[in-house]
């Protein structure tokens, strides 16, 4: 009777909306985020961050800083000679910079003393000697000065990474083409913004080991990345991530702060905290990536795709992050909404003189999104039709692969065009509203987990143990992070659905790589799927030795046993069975102490060229939105009147979090399409010519208030996945990207204009409406010098997902059980 | 801090009970609650009074706690999420953000509460508007704000026929 096959009907939790088992803590104040810690001893640290962009360092003088009576120690480059990074092709970064700074904010020391404002004080008196170099400041600048190099790494001068891809004859498909649709775009950076700014607390525990309390979404790579950077046996060092006060993406790299605080407790023996300030949180970012697109398409008579050509240049800011992966996501997911036989890839990540980017809630993919959603709606505006029909004419297929050789679950694409379409009237009201009132409708797909790790290694990407204890009580045990999204629910609902047992009698104890088995982190939309299927596995371990216990006791065969309500009973009657509890010590007397494990890794993609690592999944999801919109079109003000979103969740495991996670992104979404951008610009040559961030603080970068946020009505379409736990796909990013082309494509519907570049403002709307045109956007795409492309059949064209023209590839293992593949 | 640096002491009632605090004088009224009274329910997001989460109710009114000088507070009545709950029992506010997910994260959930609970206090029949435009100082990123509203109303709703 093990491993019950995915479609089971849950029984007990999973499906029924419920207050979730860490709520209380939440709405009583009582959640410790890592600011709320403190200890005995303990000392505060401050940074000194670089004031230029992008200088050699000369020297630093701390003797002033250190002469004041609370300073303990200051930390400098030479204390922190070797590099780490999140990304095993991008180890780019120091905890202080070593022998220069790339962009305004960059740390260069750390201060440690008895109180913060002495910290704060004495940071102020480091001074720090620079040599300035020429800074650039976009990606344009980047390609054409390849001279001084931000990083001496990368493709080529300033560019950070080239890819190039070819899935089938995209040019001959172009030649055959009725229609070829040929639009640029450009998608402004963005920043997480969550309101907890970060913070950790480090110390030497009792016995000399470092541990680390930190806000962060991924406590394994910290982990990591402390013991690379400290040059530490990994085994001595222990993460705890702290409950995130809203993560997003931004919290997913191990960060300077974190490991300056552990160097500096492992040397004065005491705590060491830190607590990032709102300016200081701009600067961190690694946010969403600016991105210049050149979007072409050539389709059939009745606009059916035929073959897609994309181009994407990212600002990638001063550091690598995740941005090569990025670099792949700006293109890897085209393909899995619609039906697209042929594809070309080609996607540049260029260094500039700014706050790194990185992954925020989509990563790589709300950019691309937004131009072929955007795309559709010309399209269906030039063929005279529905752009509900032009999309649903031509969706991808459930179970497929795509050209790339995604391989594509179930799809509930065509459920969510259909339930926005009817709650929005949009067939009856598209194109025919008033002028200065618009609908507009888009699309998108998202990954539910990805399906190669970072770190490429033959190991699960997450592990569930379980105690039973004789109370009752289960204890699960996962290196999953609960950064608000409710994983620990998803644990607690998973383990207690299958055990028959209240989700409240669940402990859960995640995010501690002392004491919880590696999950990689609560990013890329993994953890439901990840974590929930080694819940699964876990559980159902624990139920199978439970049921032969009780089996055998009852006279019953173990298959024939219902675990639910604290019970364990005969399915054919139901009078025959024993408590939870009598079962648990039944279970106990036989096996001895009571406790299991699960584990889960993804399939091997079908994607076997290099670079095709990016993209497959182990399902994706899906969502449609249609937007309302009023436009006046005297000032350009866009106020969003209504909101129908819907969302291929597979199943909903806690209906009221999954509605929660919906909202939200629509919430962030709509930031995104409307007011969010993280934005730049060159203070005066008298001053300093330094690139600064324009708008570093709450009230300058807007956000939606109470007053902006429009009402949402959300459907949620479930046909259970044969991937997902219990069917379930993710819901934390999906619903978030097609807010913005739905917002454009309303814009188009109420004034006439299009508007190719996010955020949507008002002033761009005056501007479009002013155009000859009528449409702001950016001009040419800029001329990139690609390499030559890898070519890869498509399935339907004899393909078997390896490159045609791919050189083979070297791959060893590192010490640590890392994969390095080099071409 | 160092030796030097003026010091200010302060009585204030802090959820029901009298409190005598002696602290910085340049620190604020949220410094003081987390880092001298240990009550770090109330939170910060920038410390400039543009996020929200760190507002508490003094003297029955909603302040942001990052914004006022704690030596300003001498005899103040000080309400924080802390003394929300009625012993043991939450607050109907908190049972209904409990209950219909409106704390995500929970982060920005203590100053949602505490301007709630204000607005409530001074409106119990607030309407959904009203319930907007009191909270629109407070950010929240991860809800979308809609479940939030949801609870307010539904907790007035309860307090209203209790």
């Amino acid at each position: 009777m093990s491993s019950t096959n995915w479609n089971r009907d849950p029984k007990n939790s999973v499906g029924k909306p419920r207050r979730r088992v860490d709520a209380r803590a939440r709405v009583t104040g009582q959640v410790r985020f890592a600011d709320d810690l403190s200890l005995p001893r303990m000392l505060h640290c401050r940074l000194v961050r670089s004031h230029v962009p992008h200088a050699k360092i000369l020297g630093i003088d701390a003797s002033k800083a250190l002469a004041r009576k609370g300073v303990k120690l200051v930390l400098t480059g030479e204390h922190f000679p070797i590099a780490y990074g999140v990304l095993p092709v991008s180890h780019d970064e120091h905890p202080l910079c070593n022998d220069k700074v790339r962009f305004v904010g960059d740390p260069v020391a750390a201060v440690i003393a008895t109180t913060e404002e002495e910290a704060i004080d004495a940071a102020n008196d480091v001074v720090v000697h620079y040599e300035s170099l020429t800074t650039i400041a976009t990606p344009q600048e980047a390609l054409a000065t390849p001279e001084p190099r931000i990083h001496t790494y990368g493709d080529a001068g300033n560019v950070h990474k080239k890819v190039h891809f070819e899935f089938g004859d995209v040019d001959a498909s172009f030649a055959g083409a009725a229609h070829v649709f040929d639009d640029t775009f450009f998608y402004e950076g963005n920043t997480h913004l969550p309101i907890e700014e970060h913070a950790s607390l480090a110390i030497q525990d009792p016995e000399g080991k470092l541990c680390i309390w930190s806000s962060t979404q991924t406590p394994h790579y910290l982990h990591k990345a402390l013991a690379k950077a400290l040059a530490m046996d990994p085994a001595h060092i222990r993460v705890i991530a702290t409950p995130n006060g809203g993560g997003f993406g931004g919290k997913s790299d191990p960060f300077n702060h974190e490991i300056v605080v552990a160097k500096a407790a492992l040397m004065l023996g005491r705590p060491v905290k830190i607590c990032l300030t709102r300016l200081e949180v701009f600067y961190c970012h690694r946010g969403r990536h600016p991105i210049e697109m050149r979007m072409r398409t050539a389709t059939d008579k009745d606009g059916n795709v035929l073959a897609l050509d994309l181009q994407t240049l990212l600002d990638g800011g001063s550091y690598g992050s995740y941005g090569v992966a990025s670099t792949f996501y700006s293109g890897a997911l085209q393909t899995v909404t619609y039906t697209i036989p042929r594809y070309r890839f080609r996607g540049c990540r260029a260094f500039t003189n700014k706050p790194p980017c990185g992954p925020k809630r989509g990563h790589g993919t709300p950019q691309p999104r937004f131009a072929q959603e955007v795309q559709l709606d010309r399209i269906a505006v030039k063929l005279g039709k529905n752009p509900a029909d032009l999309r649903l004419q031509q969706l991808a297929q459930p179970g497929s692969l795509t050209a790339n050789f995604m391989r594509i679950g179930t799809i509930g694409l065509g459920a969510c065009i259909d339930k926005v379409v009817e709650g929005s009237r949009f067939r009856e009201r598209w194109g025919k509203l008033p002028f200065g009132r618009g609908l507009g409708l888009a699309c998108s797909s998202y990954l539910c987990g990805a399906g190669l790790a970072i770190n490429w290694a033959e190991l699960p990407h997450s592990g569930v143990q379980l105690r039973l204890d004789r109370s009752g009580e289960v204890t699960a045990f996962c290196g999953a992070t609960e950064i608000g999204q409710g994983s620990d629910d998803v644990l607690a609902n998973i383990v207690a659905e299958i055990l028959g047992i209240p989700p409240f009698d669940v402990r859960v104890v995640t995010g501690d790589t002392g004491l919880t088995p590696v999950d990689l982190g609560s990013y890329s939309s993994r953890v439901t799927l990840m974590m929930g299927n080694a819940a699964i596995q876990a559980s159902e371990r624990a139920r199978d030795l439970i049921a032969k216990s009780v089996g055998e006791k009852l006279g019953v065969p173990p298959s024939r046993l219902v675990f639910a309500n604290k019970r364990v009973f005969d399915a054919q009657d139901p009078n025959v069975g024993m408590t939870w509890l009598e079962a648990l010590h039944r279970a106990e007397s036989d096996h001895g102490t009571l406790g299991t494990v699960g584990s889960y890794r993804p399939a091997a993609p079908a994607a076997k060229y290099k670079g095709g690592g990016v993209g497959p999944s182990p399902t994706y999801s899906y969502s449609a939105a249609v937007i309302e919109t009023q436009v006046d079109p005297d000032t350009g003000w866009i106020h969003v009147e209504h909101v129908w979103v819907a969302h291929d969740i597979g199943r909903s495991l806690n209906p009221t979090l999954v509605e929660g996670q919906v909202i939200g992104s629509v919430y962030m979404g709509l930031g995104e399409a409307l007011m969010e951008e993280q934005v730049f610009g060159r203070l005066p040559p008298r001053l300093s010519n330094a690139l600064v961030h324009k708008i570093p603080s709450i009230l300058e970068y807007k956000s939606l208030t109470t007053k902006d946020m429009p009402d949402v009505t959300t459907y949620l379409i479930e046909d259970p996945d044969s991937a997902g736990p219990f069917g379930a796909k993710e819901v934390g990013q999906g619903p978030l990207l097609p807010m913005m082309p739905a917002l454009a494509n309303s814009v188009f519907d109420a004034v006439g204009v299009r508007v190719d570049e996010i955020p949507v403002t008002p002033e761009k709307v005056i501007r479009a409406l002013e155009a000859k045109t009528k449409r702001y956007g950016p001009g040419e795409f800029p001329t990139v010098d690609w390499p030559e492309p890898l070519k890869v059949a498509p399935p339907w064209e004899g393909g078997d997902g390896t490159a045609q023209n791919e050189k083979p590839r070297k791959s060893k293992i590192a010490k640590d059980g890392t994969r390095i593949v080099t071409p | 801090m160092t030796d030097d640096t003026p010091r200010t002491s302060v009585r204030m009632t802090v959820n029901g009970e009298d409190v005598e605090t002696t602290f910085g004088t340049h620190k604020t009224l949220l410094e003081v609650l987390r880092e001298e009274l240990g009550l770090t329910g109330t939170k910060h997001g920038c410390e400039l009074g543009e996020c929200g989460a760190c507002a508490v109710e003094v003297d029955g009114k909603p302040i942001l706690s990052c914004l006022l000088m704690a030596a300003e507070c001498d005899g103040a009545k000080v309400e924080t999420v802390e003394g929300l709950m009625d012993d043991a029992r939450l607050h109907p506010l908190q049972e209904a953000f409990a209950d219909l997910g409106a704390a995500q994260c929970g982060y920005c959930t203590p100053g949602f509460l505490m301007t709630a609970k204000s607005l409530l206090d001074a409106n119990p029949k607030a309407t959904r508007a009203e319930v907007k435009e009191a909270l629109s100082g407070c950010l929240c990123r991860c809800t979308g704000y809609q479940q939030i509203f949801d609870a307010v109303l539904s907790a007035a709703d309860k307090m209203g026929r209790a």
